[in-house]
């Protein structure tokens, strides 16, 4: 039904939305470096990071992200079954992370130490839970898109849409490697 | 049991105030005879398939005129009652409301004007005429833009509804800075009112920016490079590059504001760490640009008009582009001019001073080249030159006290003075609003078919001109004198109030004004027969958009145009006109409900989170979630009109020259 000149202006429209959502992480992350030292008392950056377990975080994140790549390579080739295998895998790495990083967070309110205390871990939570927030919307997608590959196969406009899925998943890997450099390293060393 | 499923919505909430009431009242009402206007003569069925639910730019671009049309008289009378209040509450006499209710009426009245009045125009003006103007049929994504107008109706609605489910609105003013905007110092959903109605249409005003970015850029008619767009193709491109860099600022600040008024986070909170003049900072690098996301497109709108009327090449193509440019880039630079006083040092304030000073050069640079369009050309002097005109004087008016106020020293005496309010107004109404005015004139032929009466055109102008002088260079005396904006109360003794009421005096002649103007609109359509436009070309005009018949047909050109010069109808004009040869099938969008769907559970989650009502607010976000999802289902979004069908249709509608 699209022509193929057509396929071209969804790609650029999805870019053009990528970095609506860039500028967004921007205001978070500015609102981050406004705020990460006013702990009010509270515990600081290095107090409460975990740094081996947000290292497991961002393996399993780049992880899926590789994954990604593979499952669009596979759809590019038509394989169809390839596919949905690297799309189911990378919904498991992406589900872990998911876990992982909600029980980061449980693990913090337990101690007394969520977004209410003070405002460097509301500028903590929302920053990093609006990513995990993006995270859990691709999951979705992921779902929605496995049972498209299920019914409809490798058509263009299955296709299509799945480059842009992919591109928004490397996206949120690239915002992460910002968060895991400027939140979690830069917090831990200053 | 009851706060679950009602949340903080009680009988005690609704109206129990006389304005509310009112409202209510005249909500109920206009609504009642609108569904028995309907249903008397059958019209639901037309009004959700030929309106609600279409795709063509087009339509879309009327529903937003009607609605900012409404919206318009709403913020027009929040502007009366300001200034009722203001000529009266003086020495004992304590005007006609108490603080808290003038505070409500002077936030509605920004936020109305600006987000759902000036936006609200200028998406119906670009819906219209760009896709036109670049020869294409429809915008690269309708069902976002569909879904984008009927965001922003939900968020009119929104801002709106606190009149007849009750609560009140924000006191804050019109940006609700924090802290005022917290819930310690405003407990009431007022803020939440102001948060939701925001967010809500600023995100279809978002969705619109991409949307018209990627029209703009990828679909031309062939041979339309970037340097032959007409000038208010380029604007809106300016404008729109702006939306998708600033909304999302807005739409994280007011995220960030609701977290704290929802969750207890403490972003700009006095306690806990929480930093207010954060908030002042995003909010504001949000606002200034959105002042250039307005008044761009208007900048198109005069080009075009001051071209046609002088029947002459714009003068200086390439510096009012790279004048428009300029102002887009420099627009991100200048917003902490909004808060010298904050206490930035020297340096700051300087840096901030002198961009302000530098972006009046692209801007002038603009003046100068409409004006030099203007010289050795032949000019006509219809309605939409007049506005044209009246809008260079205020412009330069009102761009002059802006200067001053860029200067830090200034500015420490004139920030937050009623002189700060003229200069805005100045540059909103004489710079935005008179160019949607220009533009309406100028369309209105193309949209309708009809011209609009150029005598009562004229009076309208007049009124509007004389009117604004006479309602703000005494706020701008005012303002010199100390009068510090949004005051409820004065002494006797400061003598301010004779100079309030010449300002009240100005604003009925503006508000004569419009009157003149829906009688203008009024009588024109009546005498229609006497009024119509049979050519398409009613101006001798040079963009494309006069290539097609008034109004266009669904798929505006049959035949796509081939562009190859810059004012490309005028040159095929030169050329001589030919009648198409062969035609071919055209794809166009399917209409669809699903935008509409969306806007309602938009609307839905705003309401809940206004009101508390956490299972409402997730079972819109799932609805709104669903929405989406089944329409990624959809591939047969479009249909074809096959070629027998379009040359049938050409040979009855096309323009007679």
């Amino acid at each position: 039904m699209h022509p193929e000149h057509n396929s071209g202006k969804y790609i650029f429209g999805f870019w053009v939305y990528l970095m609506t959502d860039l500028i967004m992480f921007a205001a978070l992350f500015a609102a981050f470096a406004a705020l990460r030292i006013s702990t009010f008392g509270g515990p600081t950056m290095k107090e409460i990071f975990d740094l081996p377990q947000i290292m497991i975080e961002t393996l399993i994140l780049l992880m899926s992200s590789f994954t990604c790549g593979l499952a669009m390579l596979a759809v590019f080739r038509g394989k169809k079954k390839l596919s949905f295998l690297w799309f189911g895998v990378t919904f498991i790495l992406g589900l872990a992370f998911l876990i992982l990083e909600l029980s980061e967070f449980r693990h913090l309110i337990n101690d007394g130490q969520s977004w209410t205390r003070s405002a460097f871990l509301s500028s903590y939570f929302a920053l990093v839970g609006t990513h995990g927030l993006h995270i859990a919307v691709g999951l979705l997608w992921i779902l929605v898109g496995l049972y498209q590959i299920k019914t409809r196969g490798l058509t263009p406009f299955i296709s299509s849409k799945l480059v842009r899925f992919s591109l928004f998943w490397h996206f949120l890997d690239i915002v992460w490697i910002f968060i895991f450099t400027f939140v979690y390293l830069m917090g831990v060393a200053t | 049991m009851r706060e679950l499923i009602f949340g903080k919505l009680t009988f005690d909430a609704l109206p129990h105030e006389w304005f509310t009431e009112g409202g209510t009242f005249f909500m109920t009402l206009t609504g009642l005879a609108l569904v028995i206007y309907l249903t008397y003569t059958k019209r639901w069925k037309w009004l959700w398939q030929t309106w609600m639910t279409s795709t063509d730019p087009k339509r879309v671009g009327i529903m937003y005129m009607v609605v900012a049309s409404a919206m318009f008289f709403r913020g027009a009378l929040d502007a009366a009652i300001i200034w009722l209040h203001q000529s009266l509450s003086s020495g004992s006499n304590p005007g006609i409301m108490n603080a808290d209710h003038f505070q409500q009426i002077f936030t509605a009245h920004g936020d109305i004007m600006v987000f759902f009045v000036t936006m609200g125009f200028l998406f119906g003006l670009l819906n219209y005429i760009v896709p036109l103007q670049i020869g294409a049929r429809d915008l690269a994504f309708p069902f976002l833009n569909t879904a984008g107008f009927w965001l922003y109706a939900a968020g009119a609605m929104l801002i709106n509804l606190f009149f007849v489910l009750g609560g009140d609105f924000a006191a804050t003013g019109w940006l609700a800075q924090a802290p005022l905007s917290e819930l310690q110092y405003s407990p009431g959903v007022g803020v939440d009112y102001w948060i939701w109605s925001l967010q809500v249409s600023g995100l279809g005003t978002l969705l619109g920016g991409i949307n018209f970015l990627v029209t703009i850029l990828k679909m031309r008619a062939p041979g339309m490079t970037l340097m032959r767009m007409p000038m208010f193709v380029w604007t809106s491109l300016c404008s729109m590059v702006l939306v998708i860099s600033i909304f999302p600022i807005l739409t994280i600040t007011i995220t960030l504001l609701w977290l704290d008024r929802y969750f207890g986070m403490h972003f700009f909170t006095t306690g806990f760490g929480g930093n207010p003049m954060l908030y002042t900072n995003l909010i504001w690098s949000w606002g200034h640009p959105e002042v250039y996301v307005l008044v761009l497109p208007a900048f198109g709108i005069y080009s075009e008009v001051v071209a046609t009327f002088s029947q002459k090449r714009l003068a200086g193509y390439g510096s009012l582009v790279g004048g428009a440019i300029g102002v887009t880039a420099f627009s991100v630079l200048v917003w902490l001019h909004h808060f010298f006083t904050m206490g930035a040092n020297a340096d700051v304030n300087a840096f901030f001073g002198m961009m302000t000073m530098i972006i009046a050069i692209p801007t002038g640079v603009q003046v100068f080249n409409w004006l030099a369009t203007m010289y050795r050309g032949r000019i006509r002097f219809t309605t939409p030159m007049k506005w044209f005109l009246g809008f260079v004087s205020t412009f330069t008016f009102g761009g002059m006290a802006g200067l001053l106020l860029a200067s830090p020293a200034a500015d420490f005496q004139l920030h937050n003075s009623l002189f700060l309010v003229a200069h805005f107004h100045t540059m909103i109404i004489g710079g935005a609003l008179f160019g949607i005015f220009a533009g309406i004139t100028y369309w209105f032929p193309k949209v309708t078919g009809i011209k609009l009466n150029e005598r009562l055109g004229t009076y309208a102008f007049w009124c509007w001109i004389v009117g604004f002088f006479t309602a703000f260079v005494p706020l701008y005396i005012l303002g010199l004198m100390g009068a510090t904006r949004r005051l409820d109360h004065y002494d006797t003794a400061t003598g301010w109030q004779k100079l309030f009421i010449t300002s009240g005096v100005g604003l009925l002649i503006i508000a004569l004004g419009t009157a003149i103007q829906v009688i203008q609109i009024v009588v024109s359509i009546r005498a229609r027969n006497k009024n119509r436009d049979e050519t398409g070309d009613p101006w001798n005009g040079r963009t494309l958009e006069w290539a097609t018949s008034s109004p266009p047909p669904h798929y505006n050109f049959a035949v796509i145009p081939k562009v190859e010069d810059r004012d490309a109808f005028w040159v095929m004009k030169q050329k001589g006109l030919t009648k198409p040869k062969r035609y071919e099938d055209i794809t166009l969008p399917k209409n669809t409900a699903s935008g509409i769907y969306l806007s309602i559970c938009a609307f839905l989650v705003g309401f809940a989170f206004v009101w508390h009502i956490n299972w409402l607010a997730i079972a819109g976000i799932i609805g709104g979630i669903a929405v989406v999802i089944i329409r990624s289902f959809d591939e047969e979004t479009e249909y074809v009109i096959p070629a027998a069908e379009i040359k049938r249709q050409e040979e009855r509608h096309a323009p007679r020259t």
